[in-house]
């Protein structure tokens, strides 16, 4: 850095004071925080719509709402949990950690980062509006066709398929945005002496979440796009009258759906063995096997995306290519739960609530991948399909393998970025209702499934009565559980025991050896790795 | 750090450039799926090749069964005029469908058709079809529709019968 620039990054290493200096930083810590805020914001927002779904279903026959509202609630809820909550939480992560962790003063692209987070709060306005819109008599409310907007009925939705289709434009843009900065970061400015097969777990996982957002978020772009002028301006794309096929839409969605469920889980997969090692005070376990075994995933994630679309009549030959290819996915993904188990192995471990958290994640996420193996069976997938069998398993990925990690990191790192501890006592309770309540919501709905209750359907035969009872139940539980979790946020950030650089004595990394808060700019001279 | 900057804004601009790409790469799936299902005869599409091209296997006899459906928003009447129809493989044949407009206004409607099972589906061509093209039909007016077809003799000997089935679908607009 010479020193005309040096002299100008001091200039403004002061920031403007109040909402200004929030809407004008380039600075990856003020970024990430506001990613962190926005996600735990929008995983209550997510959240309290889902308690209004199990609100209803509660008992059989309606109670509480027209369908066309439930149908509503459940897609924006699972918009809102997976490219608002989940996405968020990881790149907030990333921007606060990834500099830190491998000795870059600030990410490589500052001003694409403040403007990649600056395009979430419209996208979730747009998103939410028709809500609003319909309490004022102005359309129909939001999007009713489930978060995965298959055609026909996308082409037919109210006015509220349209606000979603620019809602997930935006939200494309600013994680294409996002993924090429993390890119760039961890390709061009790792402190000296870190080589590829030394960048730290997390950085890997994220550096291969961002390859895959930037090769599928495009196409489901461009699908939406095609759903938006067949819409409106005469193209038949996804119209069979107008010579169009709409199992085309399936296909398109899911080349981009399937490789989102690795996009949202890499992260938290990147970080587990950071913790794991911490806890259990042993080095990563099979840190090669573990890189390998991201790289094997990730190309694998964008070749099975049929095992979505089962029963959409794909042949024979489809239905075995789509089973087989999905089902060789388990064998990567054991490595690195082989990995996981190996770095606990004879450590000694000690259970505060990250690693509670991690691997509580590590369990009920094992759930969640047998019970895909389960429904990538063709012969099996005829009768789970469409049920709440479907609606349990990827609960039991996305929740237990996605919350709970993000939770897990949420935990480790808030020390870091606050310089205060958080209170444990109020973390292990909130780990212990979690795990609990998680399990009594979404356990009883593998056997409703099993029984055929099918999902996205606001009202349900008498036999199933019971057990929807103890799954709203748990939902409600789970649901307060979670304030658990703000209340300690908001304490953490706001005073407590000094943290002290490094509060895990056996964690490990370059983010340790900084002052907790680290100061506003950190790295100005490059450290020199061993 | 000038260098760095440059290096930086150039891996930015691959990756941007990347992502375009991935997003024509979208647009691109539908032609390539289109010729993909042509290729294979999967999800029930057919092909329209010259009749005649292989000669007309005397000894053997395929059932061919016919079923027609209107989708929503379409007031028509649409039915096959014989449920079934016995033919050589190799020899062309005719069906026939009727179609009647219960609406007191013309409208536009296009037949999309599958063949069953999907193995089948590669072996079967249709020569002339009126889901070729859009049908206009005249307020209450009733037609009778012909489709001229040929199961190719190459069609597995284990399938005796196949399916055809038309939906007619409201057709609105520009054609695409």
């Amino acid at each position: 850095m010479t020193t005309g620039e040096l002299a100008l990054h001091q200039a403004h290493a002061v920031p403007p004071r109040g909402w200004l200096r929030w809407l004008t930083t380039t600075n990856h810590k003020d970024i990430g925080t506001m990613y962190l805020v926005f996600s735990l914001a929008m995983f209550f927002v997510g959240g309290l719509m889902i308690l209004l779904v199990r609100a209803e279903l509660f008992r059989p026959g309606l109670q509480l709402m027209e369908p066309e509202l439930f149908n509503q609630l459940i897609g924006v809820h699972a918009l809102v949990m997976i490219f608002m909550a989940l996405m968020p939480a990881a790149t907030g992560f990333a921007n606060w950690m990834i500099p830190l962790m491998i000795g870059a003063p600030d990410m490589a692209l500052p001003r694409l980062n403040n403007w990649s987070f600056w395009l979430l709060p419209p996208a979730a306005t747009l998103l939410l509006m028709p809500f609003v819109l319909a309490l004022f008599g102005v359309g129909t409310g939001a999007v009713g066709t489930g978060w995965t907007l298959y055609a026909p009925l996308s082409v037919q939705d109210g006015m509220g398929m349209d606000f979603a289709i620019f809602a997930i434009h935006l939200l494309g843009i600013s994680s294409v945005m996002g993924s090429i900065n993390i890119i760039v970061t961890i390709l061009n400015l790792r402190a000296p002496g870190m080589t590829l097969m030394k960048l730290p777990l997390f950085a890997w996982g994220w550096l291969l979440t961002a390859f895959m957002l930037v090769a599928v978020i495009p196409v489901l772009a461009g699908a939406v796009t095609m759903l938006l002028t067949d819409r409106h301006f005469g193209t038949h794309f996804f119209n069979a009258g107008g010579g169009g096929d709409p199992i085309l839409f399936q296909h398109l969605f899911w080349f981009f759906g399937h490789p989102e469920v690795y996009i949202v889980l890499f992260p938290v997969w990147g970080f587990t063995p950071h913790i794991l090692s911490a806890f259990a005070r042993k080095p990563v376990y099979g840190y090669r096997a573990q890189v390998y075994a991201f790289w094997v995933i990730g190309v694998l994630s964008v070749i099975v995306w049929g095992h979505h679309i089962m029963t959409s009549g794909l042949s024979t030959a489809g239905l075995l290519y789509f089973m087989y290819s999905t089902m060789a996915i388990s064998l990567p993904l054991s490595v690195l739960f082989f990995c996981w188990i190996a770095t606990l192995w004879r450590g000694a471990m000690t259970f505060e609530a990250p690693m509670l958290f991690a691997l509580g994640m590590i369990v009920l996420f094992g759930v969640g991948g047998l019970t895909g193996l389960v429904l990538a069976d063709a012969a099996a997938d005829a009768q789970y399909h469409h049920s709440y069998f479907v609606v349990a398993h990827f609960h039991y990925t996305l929740f237990a393998g996605g919350i709970m990690g993000i939770m897990a990191g949420a935990y480790f790192w808030l020390p870091k970025m606050t310089g205060h501890l958080y209170s444990e006592k109020l973390a292990q309770w909130h780990f212990w209702l979690t795990a609990v309540a998680f399990n009594l919501t979404f356990l009883p709905q593998f056997f409703l499934g099993l029984a055929g209750m099918p999902r996205r359907i606001p009202d349900y035969a008498l036999q199933f009565a019971d057990f929807n009872w103890v799954s709203s139940v748990g939902a409600f539980f789970l649901g307060a559980a979670q304030l658990l979790f703000l209340v300690n946020v908001v304490k953490c950030i706001r005073g407590g025991p000094p943290a002290g650089d490094k509060p895990w004595e056996g964690a490990q990394g370059l983010e340790w050896t900084l002052p907790s808060p680290p100061p506003r700019h950190t790295f100005q001279t490059r450290p020199v790795g061993e | 750090m000038e260098p760095q900057r440059r290096a930086n804004r150039r891996l930015a601009l691959k990756l941007g450039a990347g992502a375009l790409a991935m997003a024509g790469f979208g647009y691109a799936l539908v032609p390539l799926y289109d010729a993909f299902c042509q290729a294979t005869g999967l999800n029930g599409r057919t092909g329209t090749a010259e009749a005649g091209a292989t000669g007309v296997a005397e000894a053997r006899w395929v059932t061919v069964e016919f079923d027609g459906t209107v989708m929503p928003g379409l007031p028509w009447r649409f039915e096959p005029a014989q449920l079934k129809q016995r033919v050589h493989p190799g020899e062309p044949a005719t069906a026939f469908f009727r179609v009647k407009n219960l609406a007191d206004r013309p409208l536009d409607g296009r037949a999309v058709p599958s063949v069953t099972p999907p193995a089948a589906a590669r072996h079967f061509t249709k020569t002339e079809c009126f889901c070729f093209g859009r049908q206009r039909l005249e307020a209450g007016e009733e037609r009778v529709m012909p489709v001229t077809f040929i199961v190719s003799p190459e069609l597995p000997r284990e399938l005796g019968t196949l399916t055809l089935a038309y939906a007619f679908f409201p057709s609105e607009g520009e054609e695409k």
